[in-house]
């Protein structure tokens, strides 16, 4: 194989090119909304996901993501493969300083690896490829895997892998640490004030090493724990940004209909939040295949699509997002089709045993779409019965498998060998965890695909393996996917070039301006 | 009297430290582990991650040494750590105490005052039209949750009127000090106030009212009258003072379900309190946290009702302190 060189093309610039129409503008403070509050801002110890909102603006990853996930220059200028796939040599930007001006140099890269292998979980996972990191000067870092890994180029955006500043955390006990609460990172934004309870403010970094940028003043990011009020704080004018999922999703198409209101559902493509029913395959008639599909066919899923999230998404035809590499739809289909649905429960024999579904209790719209869902598979024959939890509650019910039916939804950080495999290897069945293979479901074949597809190369080696894997998955129907979720950003249309990247506002407001 | 209150202090501690126990094991109880919860925020979770939160939290010691070392904690004043919110648990309470206090003890003056106002009123000129005004409306305010008022206030004044704003403490970035920034709490305060004084405000005007009728029928009113003293002196002295008592004891309890309210109330108006911080915790399981915020609570539903046994002797003479 020849050498392959990713150079980063220091596309920083080609990034921004939906801005050369309009030269952006300087100073000016945007008002975005926070939900929840995120218990602390150390993204190397806390990872959800208002916490990489905030956090992205303050810290960096080597790399960012393009709309079509391709790697693009941060922390790291340029980047090399190895003929054999397994070394990857990082140049990293030169001039960078931390908030406190301590520069950031390839130790802090080495720290940050062994700090997130022990403090993120992901992370961990991510980097369990890994045999070592060098750094043969201050500005270069090798990473020298064990094997060949087809997505290592996609575990270095910020809220997978941040930078952690050495000085501040070497020898210190992280979690009490107290930067955890006063974060110290490269971003264009520093911290500046945290009002428990009512707001985030972030300033700009006068050093930040993308001369020019930040273009914004200030953020503050308003704390409003009720939905509606969240709507309403926009409708009054108090806040300008309601990242996607802020506010309850049968308000999105009032909110974009008002004056001075742009909308985008860009940003997700890292992402590509999938939703579906995990079907508990160990036991009573969900161990049948038949019932599995029984269920796919049972479920309008258009109906989902269109009445409860409001047309925004897309109905999902497999384990993979349409969105993420080696996608096919060249699948089994399951279109909603109540007779079949309810032929396959006769055939399998099912004869009216009880059926526990777990709704997601992340707010209206999840709750209604358990009450579609119930009717669905009642209609079809079903004895269904909801158990109302919390989301800690129905969290453990699905880790340690107290459930039958129970909704779902996750990030696949675009690659299948980082958010689909997980879900579906023998391996990944462990008692008391989440996010795993929680169903049950085990099959060699798949387990060696995923093997397989992770090491592989080249990359048209990957994306046969990964097909064939998608129609093994949905002929056996381990769990019921329903819908590619689509989370939309509402914002004043004066906010502009806010969402750049296929991270969306989860990579900070680098790139945004107020056309004032 | 200071026996009184000595041995009133000394059983609200014991009290207190019973609370402390069952609340303790009453959130155990509840499905959902903080590790686990934390995990899923991750957005990953495996066995190392898990464990070592656990560990973090101190859940993989047993049952009674956990009980041990928080009890143990408590009685030297040390609330524990939150690690979800990585800062002592006794600095997460002191930063939002103040604005649950503002709240809950503007909405029980404004409640309080008005409710004994109306319920004379409606008293004073019971059968009339006035008391059938006054008594539907507190029907009407007793009878709508906290969060509808709350939301259709919003609706009203913030939305349609522009008159308050909606959420929040004060103007964020606004930077004001001294008696402007004072002027922007109020404002920030009145809807909220209102909101959760409503409901007690209903209940203490038709209390008043009920109590002022019945005492109004008792014998040493018409004495009042026969010695020839005035509508006023007798409606003041004697028939609201005699008729406040059973006021007062609700009141007492109220203070109790004040906090309750509050819960709501902050969450919908993004008011900064306890309420929320104490709705958040549950949500994540943060164990000491939520314990902190109940034994706070416990605590000052505890000197609210001290208040009261102390107020009933200034409201009757009559009544004297058991030691």
């Amino acid at each position: 194989m020849p050498k392959r060189v990713l150079l980063g093309l220091l596309l920083a610039c080609g990034l921004t090119a939906p801005t050369l129409a309009q030269e952006p503008k300087t100073g000016g403070v945007i008002n975005a909304v926070i939900q929840p509050e995120p218990p602390g801002l150390m993204l190397a110890m806390v990872q959800n996901g208002p916490v990489q909102m905030v956090s992205g603006n303050i810290f960096e990853g080597l790399l960012r993501y393009s709309p079509k996930l391709e790697p693009q220059p941060e922390l790291a200028e340029s980047w090399s493969v190895s003929e054999d796939a397994k070394t990857y040599t990082f140049k990293l930007r030169k001039g960078v300083t931390w908030h406190d001006g301590k520069p950031f140099t390839a130790a802090d890269v080495l720290f940050s690896v062994e700090m997130l292998k022990q403090t993120h979980a992901r992370a961990r996972n991510n980097l369990a490829q890994v045999d070592k990191v060098e750094a043969p000067d201050d500005y270069t870092v090798v990473f020298t895997l064990k094997q060949p890994f087809g997505p290592f180029l996609g575990i270095f955006e910020v809220g997978s892998m941040p930078m952690v500043p050495k000085h501040l955390y070497e020898g210190t006990d992280w979690k009490t640490n107290p930067y955890n609460n006063a974060p110290v990172g490269t971003g264009p934004f520093m911290f500046r004030e945290w009002q428990k309870g009512s707001f985030i403010r972030l300033v700009k970094n006068p050093n930040y090493h993308e001369k020019g940028k930040p273009y914004l003043d200030e953020i503050y990011w308003q704390i409003i724990p009720d939905a509606a009020a969240r709507s309403v704080a926009y409708e009054t004018g108090k806040v300008d940004v309601l990242p996607g999922g802020s506010v309850e999703n049968f308000d999105v198409p009032r909110l974009s209909k008002l004056k001075d209101t742009c909308v985008t559902g860009a940003g997700w493509e890292f992402f590509s939040p999938l939703a579906w029913l995990w079907l508990n395959n160990r036991q009573g008639p969900l161990a049948d295949k038949r019932v599995r599909q029984a269920i796919m066919y049972a479920i309008d899923r258009d109906f989902a699509k269109d009445v409860i999230w409001n047309g925004l998404g897309k109905v999902a035809t497999g384990p993979s997002a349409s969105t993420i590499k080696y996608y096919t739809d060249d699948v089994k289909k399951y279109p909603y089709d109540p007779a079949k649905a309810k032929a396959l429960l006769k055939e399998a024999g099912y004869k009216g045993e009880k059926i526990r579904l777990l709704p997601l209790a992340y707010g209206e719209t999840w709750q209604r779409w358990g009450e579609a869902v119930k009717q669905n598979l009642q209609d079809v024959g079903m004895n269904i019965e909801t158990i109302a939890t919390d989301v800690a509650g129905g969290n453990q019910k699905i880790g340690d498998w107290d459930y039958d039916i129970a909704f779902t939804y996750l990030y696949q950080y675009g690659d299948p060998a980082l958010g689909v495999g997980r879900n579906y290897i023998s391996s990944a069945i462990a008692k008391g965890q989440m996010f795993n293979n929680v169903e049950g479901y085990s099959n060699p074949e798949i387990d060696k695909l995923f093997a397989d597809g992770a090491v592989a190369t080249p990359d048209s080696k990957r994306k046969e393996i990964y097909e064939k894997a998608q129609k093994i998955l949905v002929e056996d129907v381990p769990v019921a996917w329903m819908l590619e979720l689509q989370f939309p950003t509402i914002m004043r249309c004066k906010v502009k070039n806010l969402i750049t990247t296929g991270i969306g506002v989860n990579d900070g407001f680098k790139d945004a301006w107020l056309d004032k | 009297m200071l026996s009184f209150i000595a041995q009133r202090v000394l059983k609200g501690v014991i009290v207190l430290l019973a609370i402390v126990v069952l609340n303790f094991f009453l959130i155990r109880l509840a499905p959902g582990d903080p590790a686990v919860v934390m995990a899923g925020e991750a957005g990953a979770s495996d066995q190392i991650f898990v464990n070592q939160l656990r560990e973090k939290f101190g859940l993989d010691k047993p049952l009674p040494e956990q009980l041990f070392i928080y009890v143990k904690g408590v009685v030297t004043l040390d609330l524990g750590f939150s690690f979800r919110q990585q800062a002592p648990v006794a600095k997460l309470i002191g930063e939002r105490l103040p604005a649950t206090l503002l709240l809950t003890l503007t909405a029980f003056a404004i409640s309080l005052a008005l409710g004994i106002l109306f319920g004379t009123f409606a008293a004073r000129f019971a059968g009339t039209f006035l008391d059938t005004a006054i008594t539907v409306f507190a029907l009407i305010f007793y009878a709508m949750p906290i969060f509808w008022v709350a939301l259709m206030g919003i609706l009203l004044f913030s939305v349609t009127m522009d008159w308050l704003p909606s959420f929040g403490y004060e103007t964020v970035g606004a930077n004001l000090t001294g008696f402007s920034h004072a002027v922007d709490v109020a404002k920030h305060l009145i809807m909220p106030a209102m909101t959760l004084g409503l409901f007690f405000m209903a209940t203490y005007t038709r209390m008043t009212r009920a109590s002022m009728l019945e005492v109004k029928r008792l014998d040493f009113v018409k004495t009042a009258r026969a010695k020839g003293l005035s509508d006023a002196v007798i409606q003041r002295r004697h028939v609201l003072r005699n008729a406040l008592l059973p006021v007062v004891t609700l009141a007492g309890v109220h203070s109790g379900t004040l906090i309750g309210g509050a819960v709501i109330t902050e969450t919908v108006f993004a008011w900064p309190g306890i309420g929320r911080l104490m709705y958040d915790a549950l949500l994540q399981r943060d164990y000491n946290l939520l314990l902190g915020v109940f034994v706070i609570c416990s605590a000052m539903v505890l000197i609210f009702n001290l208040i009261t046994d102390l107020v009933y002797r200034l409201v009757d003479p009559r009544i004297e302190f058991a030691s």
